[in-house]
């Protein structure tokens, strides 16, 4: 019982709650205590990350009875820990990166507590092991992102706001009706409990149905093809920090985790449901990437472009569990799995520092639209140098991360023989470069036709793009065997070895 | 079961309303339908025929009682839903302000 | 806004304070019977609502209103999760630790510190439904404008 982890959702959430009292008082306090904060989450969660530790907690003390957990628990696993390092860190540096930026609005106060709030519901779903309370964070976390949407006030963020919550809305009747149908069938709330309950039934078109609603509603959380329509509005209307997180962290840890925590730990899955996520997983890479060649405005390029990137991962993940529902060997799996939780991390990474750079382009020449753009490697040196490291490591251009993490991906797709999937990987791959290098061209090199006298970001913002430059580097250690052993594998091995994840709750 | 099929009627109303109006406000009418005729559904799993309030006293030994989970769950959720509601009133007034308009088809700004 | 006629406006003002009154009994009985903080929350905000609904928003100063009312619903919020802290506090480290003495089942003082939970979670429902319908005035009042 000496575990600290509620810490992560009390404290983002006491401070959101603490901005709007102190903030009145001083503008500097929302602006400085956001960032502390951050920070402090950051550094408790890489500790977490490196000392591996496993930890479960009861909120309220309700001990289980006779075996059955009954009161809400918190679980902390390697898989938990790798999102949580990705929340707090990407967090970090777009609060601090906002030091500056948000200055342009009115407000601030709002905007830094709304932020600690959303921080608050990420983590609280990635922590949460019962499924209600999964959806009771996820709805704060998505909530306060609508808010942070509609920001700026104009009739483009209100529309898109509007368009984003009542998809939103949608994602979240389709998750609490498949709650429901879950609860009727097993009568119980817990992840892991659910889990045991289901290995014992053999009701197949009940789970099936539940499991597609499941699907379609956190699909259209992570912006799944079929469920993409809000994501290139809401993220290219957003101020470039919320996009930033949007992109960066939102649709993993509410999308892509929870998907990946239910089906992996609490569904037995079967052929079918496997090959219907490898299915979606291609779809959005292709459709994503072909969408994106054609934009002209920056951020709605670099939203399609997360759409085709969601897809790596997933497809990752994809394979993965075909390939363990078939009974293949497990070698090839664990391959694919590690492939795609590199790619989530790298892709937190970069296409978080692509949207802060949008955002930098944004701040000083007030406009997105690539056709006035171009020339600016000249006055803006640093935007220049960490968007064209960030492009080139979401291309997959080598010593970058983005490189590694999908030749990893395409090698187990090669191994478990879809080759057809690999193929188009590498196709996309090409794509992706091909619309970088557009984006690059037409913001930063060519000619500077309007825009003579812009400056260099301040300081804050130039910062944290140099953080995430480095890191956009600096990840691709992680290939290195001895490394990944002690970050990725023991993500991979709770994701494929369903018992311990049950153990680590019932036996609690 | 009767009512069961009842409260997925009212979800297709809702959902009806949803794809047919065009009127901001009706839209966001229509989605409090759909979320209430989930939260009827949500209720309608923990009813047991006969089962009384679980305040439990220990008083009556054989008394049965309704299942209280889904009931705390559908007050979360209808907190819930009352945040969505407001914020999704909220922007359609702003939405109006900017607009001088409640058509959805008016406001297209968007696109691509 | 402008305010009803004479007989809305004394209708609600006798209906009202029954409506807070009985607002308070919900909170206060949350522990006992159905209901509890959210309940006795919305039906507090119902007074205040039903009041300004009949005289009219003319009499407020909306935006100062709507500053104290979101203010009083961070302090609210902020102890509740003191609450949760204290109970975190106490010996062993459990958050929302219900540390109180329990009491008979029944009784008004009872079930630790669940009635205080209701309270604070009765003060910040109803300000927080006040300050959404004190904003949606002043989206309203910006419009006619």
């Amino acid at each position: 019982m000496d575990s600290l982890i509620p810490l992560f959702v009390i404290i983002p959430l006491a401070t959101a709650f603490l901005i709007p009292i102190i903030g009145k008082l001083t503008i500097y306090f929302a602006k400085t205590i956001t960032p502390v904060v951050l920070l402090i989450l950051c550094f408790y969660s890489i500790t977490l990350l490196l000392s591996n530790s496993k930890e479960t907690y009861i909120v309220g003390g309700w001990q289980p009875v006779e075996d059955i957990p009954i009161g809400i628990y918190l679980v902390l696993d390697s898989f938990s820990i790798l999102i949580l390092c990705i929340i707090s860190i990407i967090g970090f540096l777009v609060s601090f990166y906002s030091f500056e930026y948000i200055s342009y609005y009115t407000s601030e106060n709002n905007f830094y507590a709304l932020f600690c709030l959303m921080i608050a519901g990420m983590n609280g779903v990635v922590l949460s092991g019962d499924i209600f309370n999964l959806f009771v964070f996820l709805e704060i976390s998505v909530i306060a992102s609508y808010a942070l949407v509609a920001f700026g006030v104009g009739k483009n963020e209100l529309e898109a706001s509007f368009k984003y919550q009542v998809l939103g809305n949608i994602a979240s009747f389709l998750i609490l009706l498949s709650i429901s149908l879950l609860y009727w069938q097993t009568k119980t709330l817990n992840i892991a409990d659910i889990s045991e309950v289901l290995q014992t039934s053999d009701d197949s078109a009940f789970l099936k149905f539940t499991q597609v609603l499941l699907i379609s509603g956190f699909g259209l959380k992570a912006a799944i093809i079929p469920f993409h329509a809000w994501i290139p509005d809401a993220h290219s209307s957003a101020p470039s920090p919320v996009s930033a997180m949007l992109s960066g962290v939102l649709i993993k840890a509410v999308g892509v985790y929870v998907i990946i925590r239910l089906f992996f730990n609490m569904f037995v899955f079967t052929h079918e449901i496997a090959m219907v996520i490898t299915v979606l997983g291609t779809l959005s890479m292709i459709i994503g990437a072909l969408l994106a060649i054609n934009q002209s405005d920056i951020k709605r390029l670099l939203a399609y472009s997360s759409i085709s990137q969601i897809g790596y991962i997933i497809i990752g993940f994809g394979i993965g569990m075909v390939v363990l529902s078939k009974g293949g060997k497990v070698s090839i799996a664990v391959l694919a799995i590690a492939g795609a939780l590199f790619h989530m991390v790298n892709h937190a990474v970069f296409k978080g520092l692509l949207f802060l750079c949008a955002g930098a382009v944004e701040y000083r020449t007030n406009t997105r639209d690539m056709g006035q753009l171009g020339g600016l490697a000249e006055n803006m040196p640093i935007t220049s140098t960490s968007s064209l490291g960030a492009s080139l490591s979401i291309s997959g251009i080598p010593p970058f991360n983005g490189f590694f993490s999908k030749l990893i991906i395409i090698i187990a797709a090669v191994q478990a023989r879809f080759y057809l999937v690999a193929f188009l990987a590498v196709v996309v791959s090409i794509i992706t470069l091909a619309y970088f290098l557009k984006f690059q061209k037409r913001v930063f090199y060519g000619v500077n036709k309007n825009y003579k006298n812009v400056k260099e970001v301040p300081f804050a913002m130039s910062f944290s793009m140099i953080v995430l430059v480095v890191l956009c580097l600096g990840l691709s250690i992680l290939v290195i065997p001895s490394i990944r052993e002690l970050i990725l594998d023991p993500a991979v091995n709770t994701l494929i070895n369903m018992d311990q994840y049950i153990n680590q709750v019932i036996q609690y | 079961m009767t009512v069961n099929i009842l409260c997925f009627i009212l979800f297709l109303v809702g959902l009806y309303g949803l794809i047919t109006r065009r009127n901001l406000v009706k839209i966001v009418i229509s989605l409090s339908i759909m979320e209430f005729s989930l939260f009827i559904f949500l209720e309608l799993v923990g009813y047991i025929d006969g089962g009384i309030a679980p305040i439990i006293t220990g008083q009556d030994a054989n008394a049965v009682y309704v299942d209280p989970l889904p009931q705390a769950m559908i007050l979360t959720a209808i907190v819930i839903g009352l945040a969505t509601t407001a914020m999704l009133m909220a922007i359609a007034i702003r939405l109006y302000r900017k607009y001088k308009t409640f058509d959805i088809r008016e406001i297209k700004n968007l696109k691509g | 806004m402008k305010g009803m006629s004479i007989i809305v406006k004394k209708v609600a003002q006798l209906i009202a304070g029954f409506v807070f009154l009985y607002g308070i009994y919900i909170i206060a009985h949350g522990h006992l019977t159905p209901g509890g903080g959210f309940a006795g929350g919305a039906l507090l905000a119902g007074a205040y609502i039903l009041s300004i609904l009949a005289y009219g928003s003319d009499y407020l100063k909306l935006k100062e209103e709507q500053t104290e009312s979101s203010l009083s619903e961070s302090i609210s919020i902020l102890l509740i999760l003191m609450l949760a802290v204290a109970g975190m506090l106490m010996g062993i480290k459990v958050f929302f630790n219900n540390f109180l003495p329990k009491g008979t089942i029944g009784e008004l003082i009872s079930a630790g510190a669940i009635p205080l939970y209701n309270i604070f979670i009765g003060i910040e429902v109803a300000s927080a439904l006040l300050t959404i319908f004190l904003a949606l005035i002043i989206y309203k009042e910006e419009i006619e404008e």
